[in-house]
Formats: structure tokens, sequence, C-alpha cells
């Protein structure tokens, strides 16, 4: 199935969700959060969309003034198309539902994409910090992100590309 | 040895306590197996049949207890500093360590940019040897190996404090 039929079926069945946004390029769609849930059980039971693999998950962060981004490249095995969707989030409060029972995989994902960009997955059993250590502070791959000074009392030195260590 | 020289039969041998102590640690020093990124998998071609650590005394040890050196062999992240640390401490003195590669010893590649990387293993623990390379080949961990053997052969745990 082409990828205009696709963002057709969906768009017949939410059509207050798909956001048209010219900056985004083929095989991507933006879609408003707040239904996600239920667009992606749509995406992956439907008979003509059959999306049955996470391929990945991952976050975005878009800049200064940008909002927060989470991307779904969904596959599907059964029919051989894929999509990617992008649901954008705000900076200050970035939560969206989890959708870790839908596609299994989405555990890890959901929980790496929380612990390097802080974006909350509501209703994800289990949503703790994957790779840096419980207690650190800050979300790493932010481009706002600051590096604690100490922890557990070990320097974590701050080193800048002109200065060296500082 | 002056004065007692060939008063005992053969096949005896006499020196001080002092040097015979610091001579048999040296010659088995144990090493702590642990490996934490590429730099294992040249720690483990060193103890291998090729290079065969043992034919310097050395064996691998899974558990601190039962350890001398702490070969630290990669990368060391924030969380796993702790972790170091703590196995540190759990090793019977007298214990040594050896930084292996450049991740343990300053950071590595992950210098500039790596948040989540300790920048140097003696952040955390004293380090007696440090042994550069990314990796270093097994010639020049055993080059370390054998540096360490001489600072231990060069202590006298009796006479002098241990450092």
């Amino acid at each position: 199935m082409s990828f205009s039929e696709i963002k057709l079926l969906i768009q017949d069945r939410f059509p207050k969700s798909v956001i048209e946004n010219e900056n985004i390029s083929e095989g991507q769609i933006e879609i408003d959060g707040s239904l996600w849930k239920e667009i992606a059980t749509f995406l992956k039971n439907d008979p003509k969309l059959l999306f049955d693999q996470l391929e990945c998950l991952t976050g975005i962060d878009t800049g200064e003034e940008g909002p927060l981004q989470s991307r779904y490249n969904l596959h599907s095995m059964e029919l051989r198309h894929k999509i990617e969707i992008i649901i954008s989030h705000d900076r200050k409060d970035p939560k969206v539902e989890s959708i870790e029972q839908i596609w299994r995989i989405g555990d890890w994902f959901e929980r790496e994409t929380y612990d390097m960009f802080g974006i909350v997955y509501e209703g994800h059993r289990d949503l703790r910090r994957i790779l840096c250590p419980d207690d650190w502070e800050g979300w790493p791959l932010r481009k706002d992100y600051e590096l604690q000074e100490t922890y557990h009392g070990i320097m974590v030195p701050k080193i800048k590309e002109e200065e060296g260590w500082e | 040895m002056g004065v007692l020289e060939n008063k005992f039969n053969d096949n005896i041998v006499v020196g001080s306590l002092d040097k015979f102590l610091s001579w048999s640690r040296s010659t088995s020093p144990w090493f702590f197996q642990f490996g934490l990124a590429c730099c294992a998998i040249e720690m483990m071609a060193t103890a291998a049949a090729r290079h065969d650590l043992e034919r310097i005394g050395m064996m691998p040890r899974s558990s601190p207890r039962q350890a001398d050196v702490m070969i630290v062999a990669g990368t060391v992240t924030m969380k796993m500093a702790l972790r170091v640390k703590k196995l540190y401490e759990q090793m019977a003195n007298p214990k040594y360590v050896i930084s292996m590669g450049s991740c343990a010893t300053s950071g590595g590649p992950y210098w500039q940019h790596g948040y989540h990387v300790l920048k140097g293993v003696d952040l955390v623990v004293p380090v007696d040897v440090y042994v550069p390379g990314c990796p270093p080949r097994p010639e020049a961990l055993i080059e370390g190996l054998l540096k360490l053997q001489q600072l231990i052969s060069e202590e006298r745990p009796l006479t002098r404090k241990i450092t």
C-alpha cells in the first residue's frame, strides 16, 4: 500500500488528528498526540495496514524554541509497507500515551527515550531510566542539557573546546 | 649472604624475610577478572594461550576477595564508577590497580563530550600503573604487568609501610 493511501486511511478514521506539515518528507505523518493510543491500535489491527512491527522509537530535540518530538518507525511484515509517525510535545511538559502494551518492544524504547529526553509515556508500567543511573539529573540528549557537577562525590568535569579542562 | 654463606647444606637459600615476602608477592599477583569494554578482549587475549599470563604467575580470579590486582579494562561510566570503587574496597590488602587503555586512564574518546564517562579511573581508586593504548596490545599489557611486578618486588612490607 502506498504512503498516500495509508495517510488517507488514517485521515478518514481520525480526521482531526493528522496535522498537515509541509516541512516533513515523504513517508512521515505528523499527528496530534491526544488520541495516540487509539491510532496506534488502529494502525496495528486494521486489516489494510497491519503495522505489526515497531522498528524504532526515538526522540528529537528541535532546538531552543521548537518542541520535543517522538518518532515512531512502523513497518508491516505482512504487507511490506512502512511509515514514520511524528508526535510533537510541549517542551515544558512533554507527555504522550504509552504504546508499550501494543508493541511490546516499546517498553525499552520508551524507557530509553524517557531517559534521554524526559518525555513521559503515560501508562507505561515500568517507566524508569534504562541507561543512566536512576539518580542521574537532567535529560542528556536535550539541547539545553546542563551537566551536573558531582555524582556521589565524584567530579563530573565539564570540558570546553577552547579552554580544555574547566 | 655474608656470614651465613656456605654454612648450610645444598638447596637451602638464605635471605631476608622482607625481600622474600615481596618476591613471593611480586611473582604471583592474581588479577581480578572483569572487563568493561573492548580492552577486555585484549585482556582475555593476554590471559589466553598465545601470550599466557600464567607464565609470569598471573591468573584471573572471578572474586575480588581472591585477587591482588585489579585491571580496569575499558570505559568506566559514572554508573560503573561506584561499582568499581565498591569492588576495590572488597579486595584484600595489599592491592594494586592497573588502568588499561585510554578510557580508563583519561576518558579516551569520551574525553570531551561524554557526559556519562568517568574522566580517569584514578578519580575513584588509586592507580599504580597506567597502560596506554586504544586498546593496548597484549604485549603492552604484559609490559605494564611486569612494571607492576617490579614495583611490588621493590616493596619492603616489614620495614616500610605498604603504599
